[in-house]
């Protein structure tokens, strides 16, 4: 059939199994509003308050899903207010499809109203992009963005469709839904040599990361761990894929892991890293990072071996098909020695952990508002944070009952993330959200109450309020003799009124009964709830790692 | 240990190909010391030759990091002794003391002047890297007004292509 432009990108977003799509009308996507409008039966658009929160609402719908996310918005500052969006993305391995509107053709390269070389600005921050000259191209064109954008390591994928290529006309033939490019398998000879190393090891740690996250592997992996006798941890993108409750998963290592968790990394002679990219945050000094083990890496990147960590085995291909084999081919293993002292290394860290909370005299403590949420809150819970303290103990303290309940900026660290994503990941699951934020970060996109509220959404909203900008003044009490400079907000802001103004309920909470009440509520509402919850403005997050320390600079307490 | 290298790279011959690939080595923060790009045996694809020092961290990153962007088809690192060539254009000042002495080695570096007038020439040498250096400082006593070189292309010896390597 014959369609215009913004019709075959509506037919093709179909094709492509897309059911919801997060965006903002303008000047240059007018058509693609109209096609939208024509269409408004197969495709659910959600109409944000600002382009960014749009761009992180796709990117929370894909954590929450595995599917592609998308998002749409209109040429120059529509466009330019996706890029932070699509940066987090990419720093994630998100795979996202942002459309953006520009300029017709005749009036590229002109500096005309609202004209953006949107590929130029975003080519560091996609997977790929495209700029479509000709009608003829665009169905391929979009057909190949979903391609790149799931295949191999997944990540965004920007299409700059310029006005004129909208209003043209052409043939269109809907296609099935374009499959995900297959991962080589790792060859026998390697898988046998990665088996060696792990059956040769006493001291197991099985390092899960992001790249495992949308796998659904978390029961298999406990199921390898017990066989080889291994302790299991996480990187920060690692979290909610594997169940908690196994007394061998020690939690999130790094700059602030659990002790337990980045001590027994430090301790083992062998780990096994799956989908883990050894960030910065997670190793601190690399020339220190796990000195007695040798590595054995599974990743679909082969640029991710030997990047940051040298490894001692790298197998690049499909992630979950090459562990499969290994933990087929590896011998059973007992390490009653291994086992004894990362139980040991448990109770350290239970210890200080008590002794923090012993000597933590506000009224109401970040660990007493994580317990609350952890009893109270609904089955299959997405967890979704902005950035800052309140992620970092969210990373701690939440326990995760599912996969894909992890929605997080970890790579980028976007404040102003959480609402959006929060919005994206509700809309795509319709399960119970909550989204833990500071008043710092909530700060920055909290216009997208407004959305919450307009499309009724029940995202419970715990604003962890100190009213200052927590880890950068614990770096500042740390690192920088306690010269507090612009992390004291002073802010006259009322945030239950502000909810309130919304149309948003809006409670306020000092005291750990008033939070367990206020969240019991908020989880049963109808539409978005915000909690303000007055916490110390100098609770800390521990242990940390000081940037670029090593694992025995490792703080456990702040005097 | 830093060693000299040469990346040949089949890229889709598209519009914008040179700064995506470009834009990478900057982001990642290579430092490479030549970079050609042309038309190849098939209209599809370009070439592009960059030669570059770096250890083997440095080889394998900007094997992987450019294997990672969507229109490089193939990187290879080509063998230690490839055929190497560079063309470079010179022009030199023609007093009439150093005449000779210039027409000698244009002769000896089997040059060509292809552009002559009593103040100046335009000499065209071609080959291996190296052999232009030495051409270039056999003429800077001479007076060098102006000179472009291309950087190098290169290919393996043999019947070996890239495409099938």
């Amino acid at each position: 059939m014959i369609l215009n432009g913004a019709q075959i990108l509506v037919e093709t977003l179909i094709e492509q199994g897309v059911t919801d799509v997060f965006g903002y009308p303008g000047g240059q996507v007018i058509n693609i509003y109209d096609a939208l409008y024509e269409y408004k039966d197969k495709i659910n658009h959600v109409l944000t308050a600002h382009e960014q929160g749009a761009s992180h609402a796709a990117d929370g719908y894909s954590r929450a899903t595995g599917k592609v996310g998308v998002c749409i918005a209109t040429s120059g500052p529509g466009a330019t207010n996706l890029v932070t969006g699509i940066a987090t993305a990419m720093l994630d391995s998100i795979p996202l499809v942002a459309i953006t509107g520009n300029v017709p053709n005749s009036l590229i390269g002109k500096d005309s109203f609202q004209e953006i070389d949107i590929t130029g600005v975003t080519m560091p921050i996609t997977k790929h992009n495209f700029f479509v000259k000709k009608i003829e191209d665009l169905a391929p064109t979009l057909r190949q963005a979903f391609s790149i954008a799931k295949s191999g390591r997944p990540g965004p994928v920007l299409v700059d469709i310029p006005k004129d290529v909208q209003v043209g006309k052409c043939e269109f033939t809907a296609q099935g839904v374009v499959e995900k490019k297959p991962l080589p398998k790792v060859k026998e000879e390697r898988i046998d040599e990665a088996v060696k190393l792990i059956n040769e090891a006493s001291r197991p740690y099985i390092y899960v990361g992001g790249g495992a996250a949308g796998l659904g592997m978390g029961k298999e992996i406990v199921a390898f761990a017990e066989k080889i006798d291994a302790a299991i941890g996480c990187s920060f993108m690692g979290l909610s894929a594997v169940p908690q409750e196994s007394e061998r998963f020690l939690g999130m290592q790094g700059m602030h892991g659990h002790y337990a968790s980045s001590m027994s990394q430090n301790e083992a002679d062998l780990i096994l890293a799956i989908g883990v990219r050894f960030s910065d945050r997670a190793t601190g000094n690399v020339s220190k990072f796990a000195k007695k083990s040798k590595i054995v890496q599974l990743d679909p990147d082969s640029a991710e071996i030997n990047k940051n960590v040298h490894v001692d085995l790298g197998l690049v291909g499909d992630i979950y098909d090459s562990f499969k084999r290994i933990s087929e081919k590896c011998v059973e293993k007992s390490n009653p020695a291994w086992l004894d002292r990362v139980r040991e290394l448990k109770q350290e860290e239970l210890a200080f952990e008590a002794e923090i909370a012993a000597a933590d005299g506000a009224p109401l403590t970040p660990k007493q508002v994580f317990d609350i949420i952890n009893e109270e809150k609904l089955p299959a819970s997405v967890i979704t944070t902005d950035v800052g303290q309140h992620q970092m103990w969210t990373a701690q303290y939440v326990q995760f009952d599912k996969a894909r309940r992890w929605v997080s900026s970890g790579g980028l660290g976007t404040m102003g993330f959480g609402l959006g994503a929060a919005m994206g990941a509700y809309v795509a699951t319709k399960d119970p959200t909550i989204l833990i934020t500071g008043d710092g970060s909530f700060g920055m996109n909290l216009n997208e109450l407004a959305t919450a509220v307009t499309y009724k959404m029940p995202i419970v909203i715990v604003l962890m309020n100190n009213g200052v900008l927590g880890m950068v003044r614990q770096w500042q009490t740390l690192f920088f003799g306690k010269r507090y400079s612009n992390t004291v907000l002073e802010r006259k802001t009322d945030f239950v009124k502000l909810a309130q103004a919304f149309g948003a309920e809006g409670y306020l909470a000092e005291t750990p009964i008033e939070f367990r009440k206020a969240f019991q509520k908020a989880v049963k509402a109808n539409g978005p709830v915000v909690i303000d919850v007055r916490i110390d403005k100098d609770e800390f997050v521990l242990p940390m790692l000081p940037p670029g320390g090593a694992i025995d600079d490792i703080i456990t307490k702040v005097k | 240990m830093e060693n000299s290298f040469i990346l040949a790279v089949y890229v889709d011959n598209t519009v914008g190909v040179l700064t995506r690939v470009t834009a990478m080595f900057t982001r990642r923060g290579f430092n490479i010391d030549a970079l050609t790009v042309g038309e190849t045996e098939r209209s599809e694809y370009s070439r592009i030759t960059i030669s570059m020092a770096g250890d083997k961290y440095v080889r394998e990153q900007m094997i992987n990091q450019l294997k990672k962007l969507e229109v490089v088809k193939k990187v290879e690192v080509l063998d230690d002794a490839p055929i190497k060539r560079e063309l470079m254009l010179i022009k030199v000042k023609n007093e009439a003391a150093n005449r000779a002495d210039i027409m000698t080695a244009v002769d000896v570096y089997r040059a060509s002047v292809i552009d002559y007038s009593t103040e100046g020439m335009c000499i065209e040498v071609t080959g291996n890297p190296s052999k232009i250096d030495a051409f270039v400082k056999l003429m800077q006593p001479f007076g060098i007004l102006e000179m472009c070189r291309t950087g190098i292309v290169a290919l393996d010896r043999g019947t070996t292509t890239l495409l099938n390597k």
